[in-house]
């Protein structure tokens, strides 16, 4: 598949010792009222490499992506993008890169194509205004205005600015929020072949399945803090598989083997496990040896819905008890 | 469906043989400000009520300036009334089409969140400032240009007699409206509240710089004060330049007071613009 990025290797590589492309060290960031909303946040995203924060909302990764993209200071830490402060060297890396954000505004009276044309006009190297629109599938609306586009669309022609300048480094703060199952997957198609392409990029999500898919590595955060950081693999490693069935009327949970570590709510069962395989064996022989009907059976292995409730869980227990 | 996709796909191969050819054409000063005006130009375009009120308010407000303002009241002021009005509508044209647009339109797009949008792009701050003001500014000089033709033409006014004065009085005035407009958007809500946080200055600069009411016709102590207001040193620049008559240290004093207002709400455009919503 060809690249829809450039990110140029002639560019000037100006990156950490380290080789990161984007670094954040030590952050904190407290608003105006006092509010911690960044407590502490360190992490590094190599060339090429597709980084996602994920975290329930108000989990601090917006307010973390603002500090990466030079919006605003950290009050402690320090954030390097290509080598640079994105504050107070602004003029050297926003040439370089992309930035979609959660909220981004466009004049609703203007057309999608006047708004691209007013973009490129302040973008180094913008692509032609209807490459752009066709790389997010925006080409059949350029001449409607930005105010009559569905969300969906709206999200697609700021996916559209991001990508104007083919940047190096790009920063999508939940980019599919508000796209039908569609959109995602073209969007995440996308995505990917940028990535193939050698951008780097920083992406955070609320959408745990957008994580597992597209992202190198990640990291959870909660209440401004990262709670565990890794490939999806190494995230998931430590977690337990899941297996869940409801029980007929007049087998009480108590037949079940003892092997199984068995949860009942009820006639509906769910077992953790971190020998899938094996439980499963074992609840299946007994089910078929006492004639037992499994309703609704369902096993899964632990997967980053799993690791991320129970970190959101944990985290807010560990709060309660500290309290 | 698949059609979609592959349109998409295809955009995207196309890519790599452009890539080369337009990767280092960097933006430059003139081209930001170009591509923000231009937005802004259509933008204004489409918004009935403020051309509207940019283009016919000044020529109601001369006109009832002339039927009102008696020319007894000006005896021995050297002023005629149609001298006072049209000057007097330049004052109007200043506060109307930069100062009342532009309060709108930077709080439009703070609310509408385009200004944190523009931000994470390559234009500066102060550019995006600019930019948004351009065309008010230019609608501005643009009618500032009739009143002075028709004047001339049709109201037995002579040619602007030092018409440096005038450019320079009418440029100190677009900057300094356009950083009070900026100052003016980080103390209003919405669009509609702008109507209100506009008044003040609109009815100090009528009643006390010159735009309905003369100085020359108040009292001296009184006089003395409204020389103080934002507007004034503008008007007496403006005047001058067109009606000749002022002082040099008239005009200093004239000069001197727009430039510490517009020093002013710069500052306070430094410390207290808002770039994000008020919510």
């Amino acid at each position: 598949m060809a690249p829809a990025t450039s990110a140029s290797s002639s560019a000037p590589t100006s990156v950490s010792a380290s080789g990161a492309v984007i670094e954040a060290a030590g952050v904190r960031r407290r608003y105006a009222g006092g509010f911690e909303a960044v407590a502490g946040v360190s992490f590094s995203v190599a060339r090429g490499e597709l980084f996602a924060l994920l975290g329930t909302n108000g989990a601090g990764k917006t307010s973390t992506v603002e500090l990466l993209e030079g919006l605003a200071r950290p009050d402690t830490g320090t954030v390097r993008v290509l080598g640079h402060d994105p504050f107070r060297e602004r003029a050297a890396v926003r040439p370089r890169i992309g930035v979609m954000l959660q909220e981004g505004g466009f004049p609703s009276e203007l057309t999608v194509t006047e708004t691209v044309r007013m973009w490129a006009g302040c973008t180094s190297g913008a692509r032609p205004t209807g490459e752009a629109l066709e790389l997010v599938g925006l080409g059949h609306r350029a001449r409607v205005r930005v105010k009559q586009l569905s969300g969906g669309e709206r999200r697609r022609l700021d996916l559209a600015l991001a990508l104007l300048g083919r940047p190096e480094v790009l920063f999508l703060d939940e980019p599919t929020t508000g796209l039908d199952a569609e959109g995602r997957r073209d969007t995440w198609e996308l995505v990917r072949e940028l990535r193939d392409g050698g951008t780097t990029v920083l992406l955070t999500t609320h959408y745990l399945e957008e994580a597992e898919t597209l992202a190198d590595r990640l990291a959870i955060m909660h209440r401004g803090r990262i709670v565990t950081a890794g490939t999806t693999a190494e995230v998931t490693a430590a977690r337990p598989a899941r297996i869940r069935f409801e029980l007929p009327q007049g087998v009480p949970p108590a037949r079940l083997p003892l092997g199984l570590r068995a949860a009942a709510e009820g006639h509906r069962i769910e077992i953790r496990t971190h020998r899938l395989q094996e439980s499963l064996d074992e609840l299946l022989t007994w089910a078929r040896e006492s004639g037992v009907r499994l309703l609704g059976l369902d096993a899964r292995s632990a997967s980053l819905e799993e690791a991320f409730l129970d970190i959101a869980q944990s985290a807010s227990e560990s709060e309660k008890v500290a309290a | 469906m698949t059609t979609t996709t592959t349109g998409r796909s295809a955009a995207a191969g196309t890519t790599t043989g452009t890539t080369a050819t337009s990767a280092a054409a960097g933006t430059t000063l003139r081209g930001r400000l170009t591509a923000l005006g231009r937005a802004e130009v259509a933008l204004l375009a489409r918004n009935r009520t403020a051309v509207f009120v940019s283009l016919l308010m000044p020529a109601a407000m001369v006109l009832a300036m002339k039927s009102t303002l008696k020319q007894s009241v000006l005896d021995g002021t050297g002023l005629s009334v149609a001298a006072a009005a049209l000057t007097g509508g330049i004052g109007i044209v200043l506060i109307q089409a930069v100062y009342m647009n532009l309060v709108s339109s930077y709080v439009a797009r703070r609310e509408d969140l385009v200004l944190k949008r523009l931000r994470t792009g390559e234009v500066t701050d102060r550019e995006i400032l600019v930019g948004t003001a351009l065309p008010s500014v230019a609608l501005a000089l643009a009618q500032t240009a009739v009143i002075v033709v028709a004047g001339t033409a049709f109201f037995g006014l002579a040619a602007p007699q030092r018409p440096e004065l005038l450019v320079a009085g009418l440029l100190l005035g677009v900057v300094l409206l356009a950083a009070l407009a900026a100052a003016t958007s980080a103390v209003t809500r919405t669009v509609q509240t702008s109507q209100l946080t506009t008044l003040p200055l609109f009815f100090i600069s009528m009643m006390g710089s010159g735009l309905f009411v003369p100085l020359e016709i108040m009292p001296d102590p009184m006089a003395s004060v409204c020389e103080l207001l934002p507007v004034t040193g503008v008007m007496t620049l403006v005047r001058t330049g067109w009606l000749g008559g002022a002082e040099g240290s008239d005009l200093l004093v004239a000069a001197l007071t727009g430039l510490a207002w517009t020093a002013f709400a710069v500052f306070a455009v430094q410390r207290r613009f808002r770039w994000d919503p008020r919510r």
